[in-house]
């Protein structure tokens, strides 16, 4: 989540963390925050954020109503006790109460399996069983420290001392500050590490992506053309080269976005390499145009794919290629007369259109249809809602 | 086919080896009742023949292929065109259509393919390939809002209707007309009808990126 933000603003992630983090300790609005962020920015390859499921969900909302009187009592007992700090820490606690409900109750699912596994224990013991004196300890300490701090507060009022309740307020916020400090910390931790790691399988995928659509392509090439000697180290050489550039210049093989600047341009290429590496035709239509961005350089990688396998698989002399830009989106649509294939009999291993094509577009929030029979030719329809233009 | 009902067509192209190309892959269906390869002779042979259909390349020596329109629309309104040409330039095709040609295609097209927008072009319809379909969609866009106020429009001939927009969309695609017909489920007629009412909005209009096409070349 901070990384997602640390992205929409262009701060840098551990700022954002550390602002959290700060937020949390000084007065619990930081897991408010935290946790709205997390309702409403969709994440990565998903299409709905959880607000929206939130809002459909009525047990969950009638549960979070049910935290009201709890409010209200703590509200009252903080007027009675005269300790206003009290009230003004339950809103921000029953708020974030309220919304942890909710994001239980809608998590997708590989999120609720974290919540379940990881964060549910931590709220009930925190830490595992060697941990139990170290807690004794600290809610002994916080206790001791707390107790005192509420003497003090309650004995300040009737008192004219100025700086005693003060001081009582501090004690109560160290006791706070002991009993969950080490979980605070954890939880952060595991957050990070949690974030970490689906960056690291957002990374794998793309990288499995990218060999697909250049090495493993080229040596379906190979295959094909192994009777014709110079065809055969044509590609072996291009495709070293590709490997080459990637490798030491950080280039992705197998992508289209960075030759040009909008998408008409894009289209441009992959017909050029397409016609180039396969000698198929690819018949381009565009209709309007607009600057790429990463989600539409991600659609041009996965048209150049379908186009690829129209014109390795398909045995159609041409693809049709139509590109159409609209304000609510961009739609690209591939299209041969050739073979055509049964798309639910794709051996495994085969995973071009899973890996390169669908994987992809759902990483950029777009989507993948694919229209196929044997004999009947084949359309892929790739379409990618525009991002809100910000200028 | 019978010999009374064979189109009677006529070439107009300044590639000999392109001329005779067509003549072999159409000579066993239509008459090619003659050919040229330069306007003044284009234009007086055909308005002295008469033909069903007359092929016209675009780009031709000495005013292309709109001063041959120019030359013989006025005289013989009857005479259909059909515009061919190598490059997809938006301009070409628009200022060929707006000069009276019922169908654009371009010379990649095979001879099937050609055979069938002649005779589709001979009995009336209008002929559009992806790339026209194309470029008369992106001319159209809804994007009356954002050019020029177009207080002159005529919402009649100015705008596409939905479904005009959807069957252009699929030719755009590649569909043919009947794969049009099939995937809308209405007849072929149905489409080529959507596909005349088209090329009649495109002769006619006045969107300014129409016009602005047509007067770059001089035409209007």
């Amino acid at each position: 989540m901070c990384g997602g933000l640390a992205e929409a603003t262009g701060v840098d992630v551990t700022l954002v963390r550390i602002g959290f983090v700060l937020l949390t300790l000084g007065s619990g609005i930081g897991v408010l925050a935290y946790a709205v962020a997390w309702l409403v920015i969709p994440l990565q390859g998903e299409a709905s954020t959880m607000l929206t499921r939130a809002l459909a969900d009525r047990r969950g909302i009638r549960l979070v109503l049910a935290l009201v009187p709890l409010l209200v009592v703590v509200e009252v007992v903080a007027l009675a006790l005269h300790v206003a700090y009290l009230g003004s820490f339950a809103w921000p606690l029953f708020l974030a109460g309220a919304v942890g409900i909710l994001i239980r109750r809608n998590a997708s699912s590989d999120e609720r399996v974290w919540i379940n596994d990881d964060l549910m224990p931590m709220l009930r013991s925190t830490g595992g069983r060697h941990h139990r004196r170290a807690l004794v300890l600290r809610v002994a300490v916080a206790a001791a420290v707390g107790v005192t701090g509420l003497y003090l507060l309650v004995h300040g009022h009737t008192s004219v001392a100025a700086l005693r309740p003060i001081g009582g307020a501090l004690l109560v916020i160290a006791a706070i500050v002991v009993v969950f400090g080490p979980w605070w910390i954890s939880l952060v931790r595991d957050l990070m590490s949690e974030r970490q790691a689906r960056a690291l399988a957002e990374e794998r995928a793309q990288m499995a992506a990218h060999v697909h659509d250049s090495v493993l392509q080229t040596l379906a090439l190979i295959q094909r053309s192994a009777d014709d000697p110079r065809q055969v180290v044509r590609l072996a050489r291009a495709q070293e080269r590709e490997l080459r550039s990637w490798l030491f210049e950080g280039r992705p093989p197998g992508t289209v976005g960075h030759e040009a600047a909008t998408l008409a341009e894009g289209v441009a290429v992959v017909q050029r390499q397409v016609e180039e590496d396969h000698g198929v035709a690819v018949q381009v239509v565009v209709v309007g145009d607009c600057p790429l961005d990463d989600g539409l350089r991600a659609l041009l990688d996965a048209t150049r794919e379908a186009t690829v396998n129209a014109a390795l698989w398909s045995g159609a002399p041409l693809v049709s290629l139509y590109a159409e830009v609209e304000a609510e989106g961009v739609t690209i649509f591939v299209r041969d007369r050739g073979c055509g294939f049964d798309p639910a009999a794709v051996p495994e291993g085969h995973q071009g259109i899973s890996l390169s094509i669908r994987a992809r577009m759902a990483r950029a929030h777009g989507s993948a249809h694919i229209r196929s029979a044997p004999g009947g030719g084949t359309e892929v329809h790739l379409s990618l809602p525009r991002r809100e233009l910000t200028p | 086919m019978n010999a009374a009902a064979r189109l009677r067509v006529f070439l107009v192209d300044d590639h000999a080896v392109f001329r005779s190309g067509v003549k072999a892959e159409l000579g066993d269906v239509v008459d090619v009742v003659g050919e040229a390869d330069e306007v003044g002779p284009a234009v007086e042979m055909i308005n002295e023949r008469r033909p069903d259909v007359v092929l016209l390349d675009v780009h031709l020596p000495g005013g292309g292929g709109q001063a041959v329109l120019s030359g013989v629309v006025p005289v013989h309104p009857e005479v259909k065109f059909l515009a061919l040409s190598v490059s997809d330039a938006p301009e070409d095709v628009i200022a060929v259509i707006r000069a009276g040609a019922r169908g654009y295609i371009t010379k990649t097209i095979s001879g099937e393919e050609l055979l069938q927008a002649v005779t589709r072009v001979g009995s009336g319809d209008a002929v559009f390939s992806p790339r026209l379909a194309g470029f008369v969609l992106d001319a159209f866009a809804g994007r009356a809002g954002t050019g020029p106020p177009s207080a002159g429009l005529d919402p009649e001939l100015d705008q596409l209707s939905p479904r005009e927009r959807e069957v252009l969309r699929l030719i755009a695609r590649g569909y043919t007309y009947k794969e049009v017909a099939r995937d809308l489920t209405i007849s072929s007629k149905t489409v080529e009808s959507h596909v005349s009412s088209v090329l009649r909005k495109l002769q006619l209009s006045t969107r300014h990126e129409l016009t602005r096409w047509a007067t770059d070349r001089r035409l209007v």
